[in-house]
């Protein structure tokens, strides 16, 4: 017989495998509408450990969590690059600025596509961590999804961390 | 077509140039375009500069989008400057709370040159 526990967890495999996909699309529909470009999940994603650069964005309310973006500092200029349509160069110092933002967009748009986070869920001001060794541990004990993408040849890193 | 003074407040600089940008590609005739970071500095731009539009985000520091509309709206001088939000907080509640606090339109984050456009020229009237 299926304990309550059993079932809890079919449950919340079944909620997180739903919110996997509305966060997939979230995603790309950030990256497609702000910095015009179509994104694909990474078939050979580069390791977490890799990644020198964080932004998250906090979530609480009827969800509470943090929404990460994880990459290499590279990644994270060629994506304030694309943003601002400018060369590399010449927004070194908006990486941050502008990792923040995707972030911001990607949790905000995210909550809206779920029914009823809309009032009953708001956002931190987004944080940005940069720096090779450290590792993120975060109190969230309601599940966890992960999605790397491919920009530009390089990884993103995705992740929802949910805390029930 | 007449050229439009506009005055975008965010938080992020990033953000800043980013609606600006995405006010040309709407059509928008931009003779100068101020910014703020917050809505404090948002309220000292308009207080002595002639703005015709203002684009804001909500969720800022020292002053957020609502209580800059809030305030501006009760002034006789910046009243009839039309503010349109543009912002990832896009609650219903929010949209009301904007509306009724003075603002003229609310676009939410993402968002297209034409989504822009669709919020931005209704409000500028006969200017565009």
């Amino acid at each position: 017989m299926t304990t309550a526990t059993e079932i809890n967890l079919q449950m919340n495999e079944q909620l997180l495998g739903s919110w996997r996909v509305v966060l997939d699309l979230s995603v790309k529909e950030v990256f497609q509408i702000m910095l015009g470009c179509e994104l694909r999940e990474a078939s050979s994603p580069s390791p977490q450990t890799e990644c020198d650069f964080t932004a998250m964005v906090g979530l609480a309310g009827k969800l509470c969590g943090v929404l990460s973006l994880r990459c290499v500092t590279a990644t994270a200029t060629a994506l304030a690059s694309r943003m601002l349509g400018l060369p590399a160069e010449e927004v070194t110092d908006q990486q941050c600025d502008a990792a923040g933002e995707v972030c911001n967009m990607v949790a905000g748009n995210f909550k809206a596509k779920l029914s009823g986070m809309q009032d009953g869920c708001m956002l931190s001001v987004p944080t940005v961590i940069t720096g090779a060794d450290y590792r993120l541990y975060s109190l969230a004990d309601a599940g966890r999804i992960e999605i790397p993408f491919e920009f530009e040849g390089n990884t993103i890193w995705i992740a929802l961390e949910i805390h029930s | 077509m007449s050229e439009i003074r506009a005055l975008i407040v965010d938080d992020s600089s990033v953000m800043r140039k980013i609606v600006e940008r995405s006010l040309r590609q709407a059509g928008i005739n931009l003779a100068k375009v101020h910014e703020a970071g917050n809505g404090a500095e948002a309220l000292l731009v308009l207080e002595s500069n002639p703005v015709d539009l203002v684009l804001s985000d909500i969720n800022m520091p020292v002053m957020d989008g609502l209580e800059f509309v809030k305030r501006a709206h009760s002034r006789e001088s910046l009243r009839n400057i039309p503010i349109v939000m543009i912002t990832t907080e896009g609650s219903e509640s929010h949209v009301v709370q904007a509306l009724s606090c003075g603002a003229r339109g609310y676009i939410r984050k993402p968002f297209t040159p034409d989504q822009v456009k669709e919020h931005v020229v209704p409000v500028l009237g006969g200017q565009q």
